[in-house]
């Protein structure tokens, strides 16, 4: 028998969600993780809790993020009372703006799509006058026509998430091996072997939540990885005085103070470059929306690599092969880290993924070949 | 506190620093026209309350940001004084516009 329950490969945003629901059901968790030289999704995520829009196509993710978003008021509960930390976590709602009547059209045919889709989705076309009562004292940019509201969409401090979250997986007692980068990941009688440059660990189950780093590892397991690379950059001003309620797509208004503003969808493989180009296009887009944003000065652009799968909606599964092994890949590490935490991580436990599962698997992406 | 050698050949302007009126040297910074004026701090740390004041003077710690010409959050050591210019302190956090 291994000492450990389970090794966690990755210590981003999935990985500590998960090892952290683990150690709330009684596992010994280990998380091996790069440390700050990993491509860390996390540390370049917009912070939203999103579910507006969320699982076009696709139901189970719309239900997915739902369920994640209504669990998270107690996620953020859980982070202040074990680690002490406030993760800055709002949900009033949220807003897409619309920019013009074809704008407004187009997201009211998207906002019907979606609701013959399933009656998860709860998102209201509101005007421009509805839009200036939500924002009071706000000088709206001649164009905006209206926004789409979505009253459980909401935001966090991704930074302090991810700090909260390893600060309440120390104080539980989980190990993070930041040191313990896996190399290679086997499956013996029973037990999961993993070598590390800082050593060897076993486990009676492992979950793949290494974002980028999981194709190399996926595969010795049976375990599909189909991940996409999309450059995402992000804007971060200085501290203004509040005056935004409910974070939009375009922009919120961080608990600090600070505006952040955002993203390009960039498929430029692993560059974390930023281009002027890219931040110019949702600036100007940002500016559009509220010209006072233009006196604001800028205090950084950065860029990230998001985890995407090729359709955009998440991917779990449990390898067939090496049972006791699962992957998790997904984009939404701040939205989905309460469903993360909660019900994956009972499904880990109990050693199966329920049928609610199903949609997410990986095989979903296998096209036969033949037409 | 500071004062600047006496060099009778320098261009001059005017400018008026927290509501006082000021010759410095043409060439001189708004951050430089600050200290000159005595002010003791040029602004409070949004984030704590904290008296801050031009430090490092070369636009890498921006503890020097004032209000210049009504215009919030410019960094005071790095913008170059001009006949009439408006420098005054940027009190904590501040607004949209």
């Amino acid at each position: 028998m291994a000492e450990l329950d389970v090794l966690v490969i990755g210590g981003g945003l999935v990985g500590s969600a998960i090892a952290y629901g683990l150690r709330r059901h009684s596992q010994r968790v280990t998380v091996l993780d790069e440390g700050d030289t990993a491509i860390r999704a996390a540390r370049a995520n917009g912070g939203l809790v999103w579910v507006q829009g969320k699982g076009d196509g696709m139901p189970a993710y719309a239900r997915w993020t739902r369920r994640s978003a209504e669990l998270w008021g107690g996620l953020a509960n859980d982070l202040k009372e074990v680690a002490g930390i406030d993760v800055q976590h709002r949900q009033p709602g949220g807003l897409v703006f619309c920019l013009g009547d074809s704008e407004s059209e187009a997201r009211t045919r998207t906002i019907r799509r979606l609701h013959n889709q399933t009656d998860t989705h709860e998102i209201e076309m509101i005007d421009r006058t509805r839009v200036e009562t939500l924002l009071p004292g706000l000088r709206l940019g001649c164009e905006v026509t209206g926004a789409s509201f979505c009253p459980h969409d909401g935001h966090v401090n991704p930074l302090l998430l991810l700090r909260g979250l390893h600060a309440a997986l120390k104080r539980l007692g989980v190990a993070y091996r930041p040191d313990a980068p896996a190399r290679v990941v086997s499956w013996e009688r029973g037990v999961f072997v993993v070598q590390t440059p800082a050593g060897r660990f076993e486990a009676g189950k492992l979950v793949l939540a290494a974002g980028h780093g999981i194709p190399v590892l996926a595969r010795s397991l049976g375990l599909a990885a189909p991940i996409v690379v999309e450059r995402g950059q992000i804007m971060i001003t200085e501290r203004v005085a509040p005056f935004m309620p409910l974070p939009a797509l375009e922009f919120r208004q961080t608990g600090d103070g600070t505006v952040q503003i955002g993203a390009t969808h960039e498929r430029v493989g692993y560059n974390l470059s930023t281009t002027p180009r890219g931040a110019a296009r949702f600036v100007d887009r940002a500016v559009r929306v509220l010209p006072s944003l233009a006196s604001v000065q800028v205090a950084r652009v950065w860029a990230g690599l998001r985890v995407l799968t090729p359709d955009g909606c998440p991917a779990y599964m449990q390898s067939e092969t090496c049972p006791g092994s699962f992957v998790a890949i997904c984009h939404s590490g701040v939205t989905l880290a309460a469903a993360h935490a909660a019900d994956l991580a009972a499904a880990i436990v109990a050693g199966a993924l329920p049928d609610s599962f199903t949609p997410f698997h990986p095989r979903r992406f296998d096209v036969p070949q033949s037409a | 506190m500071f004062h600047n050698p006496p060099d009778p050949s320098a261009e001059t302007v005017e400018v008026e620093v927290e509501g006082q009126w000021l010759r410095v040297d043409a060439d001189q910074t708004a951050a430089g026209a600050a200290l000159l004026a005595g002010l003791d701090y040029t602004r409070t740390s949004p984030a704590t309350g904290e008296k801050r004041a031009p430090y490092c003077l070369m636009g890498v710690c921006f503890e020097c940001l004032m209000i210049i010409d009504g215009v919030p959050s410019r960094q005071a050591c790095l913008t170059r004084v001009r006949q009439g210019m408006r420098i005054a302190r940027q009190h904590g956090v501040r607004g949209l516009s």
